[in-house]
C-alpha cells in the first residue's frame, strides 16, 4: 500500500514539528505563530506542527496523543462541503477510534512533497474529495488499527488474532485484559506498516453512513475560526490590488505621488507587468491608498470587446461544420431529415463569477532562502507550485499552509494567481510578510468565469412522437483550453460533454436515443473560465432537460412518461428520477399557495459519479413574479458517507443553481466585466428560498461526490416548471433578462 | 482617533475618521469575527450589534460613534457560545464554510431580540444575509429551533 507511510520511524513526526518551527525561526528571525497554533486554541483543525511532541504518529494518517484524542490528518480541504468530516468518519470506521475524541488537521503540501506524497492528490474539486481518496484513507485507518492491536498484543505477549479494538480501546478476549489506543500508540509507530489490509464491508459501518454533526462548526460559531484573511503575523504588512480590468491587458504608467504620502502607506508595488499594489500597515489604508493611484493602463488586443460580440461568433459557431464530437449513435441528420416533424431550438447560457463570500487572499513572506505562503485553496499542492515558480526557489524551500476556505466553487482549485501575486510582492519586500486581500470589486473584475456557451438542439419526431433523432450541437468556450490548454488535442476538450457521454461512469447521458449526434464547436472569448461548481454540467443538463420538455410537449405527452420511454436502460437515472415524481406528487396537481396555482417541472442527469434529480415547484402571477415553492430533490452517491451533509449540500446546491438561473450573470463591455459587487451581481436570498426535500438513495457498489451534481438539476427543473405555469419557454440565462408577466 | 465602546469594553482606536467600524475591529482590535464579503452593505457579512440593532459595520466610519453606543461582535455575543441562536446552529449543522456564519448568526440574534417569536415569513424578509454556500434553510430552521416550539408552525 503505497500511500501508508513506511514503517519504523517514531520520531518522523516529531522532525516535521522541528522542520516546521525551524522554518518560521529561520524567515523572521523569531518563531513565526502558524495559523495552525493559533487555530489550536480556537478549536480550529490545526497545522500539522501544532500537535505536542509526545503525540504518537502511528502512520501518516493517524497520530494518538496519550490523552487518546485521535488526531486524523485530512489532505483535502475544507471549504464547506464537509469532505473533513466525511474523510474522519471513513479513517475513524476503519480505525475503530471513540469518535468523539476525534480532531483533524491539515498536513502542509511541503510535508506532502518531502514524504514522497504520502497524503496523495490534495486537489479538492470535481466532487472528488470523498470518492477519490476513500479508498486509501480508509486503509490508513485499519493500518494504524492492526498496527495498534499488534502492539498491544506484543506488549501481552499474545498474538494479535486474539485482540480487539473498539472505542479507542484494544481488548485482549480472552482474558478481557484492556489498554488504551493512547498507551500502545508509540510502539504501534515503530511497527511495520501491514500491507495487506482488508476493509470493513460497508454493510457493517458504525461511523462511517451516520448523519453525524460536523467537526468543524464550534469554531464558525463565536468568531475564533481562523480564515486566510484573518490571519496576523507579527510585523505584517498588508497588501490591497488592482490589476488591468481589460483580461490581456497591462500596466503602461502609474502616477503615485498622492498614494505614498497617505498615512500609513509603505509601498507602491508594479505586481507581474498587469497590476499595482499598495503595501500599507492596516489593508484599510492600503486600500484606501490604492484609490488614489493614478493607473494608466496599455488595455491590449481586447479593450472592445463585449458580450455581445461573444454571442455572434458563439451563435455562427451553430453552423460551424467542424465540431469535436462527443457522443454519437446512428445517423442523427438522416433521422431528423426524414422524421415528420422537426423540432428545434436554441439555448444560451453566460459568464458568472464564482463570488466565493470569502475574496481572494493570501499572506507571503520571502527571503533569498525561504518562501512560505498562507492561504485558502481548493489544492494545497497547486498553490504551492506556484509559490515555488514565482518565489524562483526550489519547491522544498517553499512551503504553503492551508485554511478552512471562505468558499471555493472552483474559484480556488486550479490557476493560484493571487498567491503569484502574493510573492510578487513579497519578494520586492524581502523578510516582511505581507498579507493580500482582494477587494470584492476586484475579485468580481478578476474571476475565472463559468464558460459561456450556446447550444442548438434539433430533433426529430416520429409519427407516435417519438423521438426519432437528435442533434446537440454545443458552440462556445473550454474551460481546458482556457486553463490546461497543452491538454486539448484535436479542437476537442471532453470536458465540455458533461452529462453527456455514452459511458463514462462519470457523467453519462440518462437516455438511448437511436439517432443521437452530440458534438462541440470550440471558441474561446478572452474571458478567463474557471471551473464553477457544476462546471459544464450545468449548461448541458438545461440544454438537455429543458429540450426535452419541449419535446414532450411537441408530441402531446407528459415529460415523465416522455422521458421514462428512452430511459429503459438507464436504471440509476431513471431511479434517481422515479423517486423525485413520487414524492412530488407527479400526475396529481399541486396545491395553490396565496390563490396562485403551483406548477412543476422536472429534471435529471448523472455528474461526478452521482445520480440526481429535481422536481421543482413554482407559480408564477399574471404580473410575472415567480415563486419557487418547494424542490424535491434525489441523489444516488453510491455509498453515502453522512446523509445529513449530503442533504446540505443538495440544499445549498439549490442556492447556487438558482442564484445562477434567476440572476448570474457578468456582461462584457470594452473587454471587462461590468458586474463589480452583489449590488450588480445579485444572488438567491432567504426569502426567495424555496423548501428542500432532499431523498438520499445509495444504492452501493460506487462512489459518487455530491457537492456538485445538483446544481446541474435545479435550473431545468424550475425553468420546466415556469413553462407549465406559463407557456413560456425560457432559453436564455439568466431569467432576469425575460418578462414572466402575461397581462 | 475614536473612542469606542466595544463587547463592554470603551477603547480608542487610532484611525482616520473614515474608517469603516469593520476596519478598525478587524485592525486595530483584533476581532476579526467580524468579517469583509462586500464593502458596500449588501453581504452582512460584517454584521454586528449596535445597541442591540443589526447593522453592518462596513458602511459606517468611526466618526459615526462615540462611546455611548454599545457595539457587540460576534466574539462578545455570549462568553461561551452559549447565545440560543448558536446552540441552535450547533444542533442543526448550520454552518457550512462558515465565513457568513458570524453576520448571519448577530443578524439572527437581533431578530429575536426585537420579534421573540418570529414568523417564517419574517424570519425571510429580515434576515438578508447572503450566504453562498446554501445554509437558508437550515438558518430558518435554526432560529425557529432558538425562539422555541410555538413559532414552529
Amino acid at each position: 500500500m503505497n500511500a501508508i507511510s513506511r514503517p519504523g520511524n517514531p520520531s518522523r513526526r516529531h522532525l516535521l514539528a522541528s522542520a516546521s518551527a525551524a522554518l518560521g525561526a529561520f524567515t523572521l528571525g523569531f518563531r513565526i505563530p502558524l495559523p495552525g497554533e493559533a487555530a489550536a486554541q480556537t478549536g480550529a483543525p490545526a497545522s500539522a506542527p501544532a500537535a505536542a511532541p509526545t503525540s504518537a504518529e502511528v502512520n501518516a494518517w493517524v497520530v494518538v496523543k496519550p490523552d487518546d484524542t485521535i488526531v486524523i490528518r485530512i489532505a483535502r480541504s475544507e471549504m464547506g462541503q464537509g469532505t473533513l468530516t466525511g474523510l474522519a468518519q471513513l479513517v475513524a470506521e476503519e480505525l475503530e477510534c471513540d469518535w468523539a475524541k476525534v480532531t483533524t488537521e491539515y498536513p502542509t503540501p511541503g510535508q506532502n512533497l518531502a514524504r514522497g506524497r504520502v497524503w496523495g492528490n490534495m486537489s479538492t474539486g470535481g466532487s472528488r474529495g470523498i470518492r477519490e481518496s476513500q479508498d486509501y484513507v480508509r486503509k490508513g485507518g485499519a493500518a494504524a488499527r492492526m498496527m495498534l492491536v499488534q502492539a498491544a498484543a506484543n506488549a501481552w505477549s499474545v498474538p494479535a488474532g486474539e485482540c480487539r479494538a473498539a472505542a479507542s480501546i484494544v481488548t485482549h478476549m480472552p482474558s478481557g485484559r484492556t489498554t488504551t489506543f493512547g498507551r500502545v500508540a508509540e510502539a504501534a509507530g515503530r511497527l511495520p506498516v501491514p500491507t495487506d489490509v482488508p476493509l470493513k464491508n460497508p454493510a457493517d459501518w458504525k461511523v462511517a453512513g451516520q448523519p453525524v454533526l460536523r467537526l468543524d462548526t464550534a469554531a464558525k460559531l463565536n468568531g475564533s475560526q481562523v480564515y486566510g484573511m484573518d490571519l496576523q503575523l507579527p510585523g505584517m504588512l498588508n497588501a490591497a490590488i488592482h490589476a488591468c480590468p481589460v483580461f490581456g491587458g497591462k500596466v503602461r504608467s502609474v502616477d503615485s505621488a498622492a498614494a505614498e504620502a497617505m498615512p500609513g502607506v509603505k509601498r507602491v508595488l508594479r505586481v507581474g507587468d498587469n497590476a499595482v499594489a499598495v503595501v500599507a500597515d492596516t489593508w484599510w489604508r492600503a486600500k484606501t491608498a490604492l484609490d488614489a493611484v493614478n493607473i494608466t493602463w496599455d488595455e491590449g488586443e481586447h479593450a472592445a470587446a463585449s458580450s455581445a460580440g461573444f454571442a455572434e461568433v458563439l451563435r455562427s459557431a451553430l453552423d460551424a461544420p467542424q465540431a469535436a464530437v462527443g457522443n454519437r449513435a446512428g445517423d442523427a441528420a438522416a433521422a431528423i431529415a426524414a422524421a415528420p416533424r422537426k423540432v428545434e431550438a436554441v439555448y444560451s447560457y453566460p459568464h458568472q463569477n464564482h463570488a466565493c463570500m470569502e475574496v481572494m487572499n493570501a499572506t507571503a513572506v520571502w527571503t533569498p532562502e525561504r518562501c512560505e505562503v498562507w492561504t485558502p485553496t481548493q489544492n494545497g499542492e497547486a498553490a504551492h507550485a506556484v509559490a515555488a515558480e514565482a518565489s524562483g526557489l526550489p519547491p522544498a524551500r517553499c512551503e504553503v499552509h492551508k485554511f478552512h476556505l471562505g468558499g471555493g466553487f472552483g474559484r480556488r482549485a486550479a490557476v493560484h494567481d493571487w498567491v503569484r501575486q502574493a510573492v510578487e510582492i513579497a519578494k520586492q519586500m524581502p523578510g516582511t510578510p505581507v498579507k493580500l486581500v482582494w477587494t470584492r470589486e476586484e475579485d468580481m473584475l478578476q474571476g475565472r468565469f463559468h464558460p459561456i456557451t450556446m447550444c442548438r438542439m434539433t430533433a426529430g419526431l416520429g409519427a407516435q412522437g417519438n423521438l426519432a433523432g437528435l442533434h446537440m450541437r454545443l458552440a462556445g468556450q473550454s474551460i481546458i483550453a482556457g486553463m490546461f490548454p497543452q491538454n486539448i488535442r484535436d479542437g476537442r476538450d471532453p470536458l465540455v460533454f458533461q452529462g453527456l457521454n455514452a459511458s463514462s461512469n462519470e457523467a453519462d447521458i440518462g437516455y438511448t436515443i437511436p439517432n443521437l449526434l452530440i458534438d462541440h464547436a470550440m471558441r474561446n472569448p478572452h474571458v478567463p473560465p474557471g471551473f464553477w461548481r457544476g462546471v459544464n454540467l450545468n449548461q448541458n443538463t438545461i440544454y438537455l432537460e429543458c429540450f426535452l420538455d419541449e419535446l414532450a410537449h411537441a408530441a402531446g405527452k407528459d415529460p415523465l412518461e416522455f422521458r421514462r420511454a428512452l430511459m429503459a436502460n438507464h436504471p440509476k437515472h431513471l431511479a434517481v428520477l422515479n423517486a423525485v415524481a413520487e414524492r412530488a406528487g407527479w400526475g396529481t396537481p399541486a396545491a395553490p399557495v396565496d390563490g396562485q396555482p403551483v406548477f412543476r417541472g422536472l429534471s435529471q442527469t448523472h455528474g461526478f459519479g452521482s445520480y440526481v434529480a429535481a422536481c421543482a415547484e413554482v407559480s408564477v402571477s399574471e404580473a410575472g413574479v415567480l415563486k419557487i415553492h418547494r424542490i424535491v430533490a434525489a441523489t444516488d452517491p453510491g455509498h453515502a458517507v453522512n446523509p445529513q451533509q449530503i442533504a446540505a449540500q443538495v440544499e445549498g446546491s439549490f442556492v447556487y443553481g438558482l442564484s445562477a438561473a434567476l440572476y448570474g450573470e457578468c456582461t462584457v463591455k470594452d473587454g471587462r466585466i461590468e458586474q463589480t459587487n452583489f449590488d450588480s451581481y445579485q444572488v438567491l436570498r432567504m426569502d426567495e428560498m424555496p423548501k428542500v426535500e432532499t431523498i438520499v438513495l445509495p444504492t452501493g457498489g460506487f462512489w459518487g461526490g455530491v457537492g456538485e451534481p445538483t446544481i446541474a438539476v435545479a435550473a431545468p427543473a424550475v425553468l420546466n416548471a415556469i413553462f407549465a405555469a406559463t407557456g413560456k419557454r425560457v432559453r436564455d440565462l439568466p431569467l432576469k433578462n425575460t418578462s414572466l408577466r402575461r397581462t | 482617533m475614536a473612542k469606542l465602546n466595544v463587547n463592554g469594553q470603551v477603547v480608542e482606536v487610532q484611525a482616520e475618521d473614515d474608517t469603516p467600524l469593520l476596519w478598525a475591529l478587524r485592525e486595530q482590535l483584533g476581532l476579526t469575527g467580524t468579517k469583509y464579503g462586500c464593502g458596500i452593505a449588501q453581504c452582512g457579512a460584517c454584521t454586528v450589534h449596535v445597541d442591540g440593532v443589526a447593522a453592518r459595520a462596513c458602511a459606517m466610519p468611526v466618526s459615526a460613534f462615540d462611546e455611548t453606543q454599545r457595539i457587540v461582535t460576534i466574539e462578545g455575543l455570549s462568553p461561551d457560545a452559549s447565545h440560543p441562536i448558536q446552540q441552535a446552529w450547533l444542533a442543526l449543522d448550520v454552518p457550512q464554510c462558515g465565513f457568513c456564519q458570524p453576520g448571519m448568526i448577530m443578524a439572527a440574534a437581533a431578530l429575536l431580540a426585537a420579534t421573540p417569536r418570529p414568523t417564517e415569513a419574517q424570519i425571510r424578509e429580515e434576515v438578508t444575509n447572503i450566504c453562498r454556500c446554501g445554509t437558508f434553510n437550515r438558518v430558518i430552521a435554526g432560529i425557529q429551533r432558538a425562539a422555541g416550539p410555538a413559532t414552529a408552525g
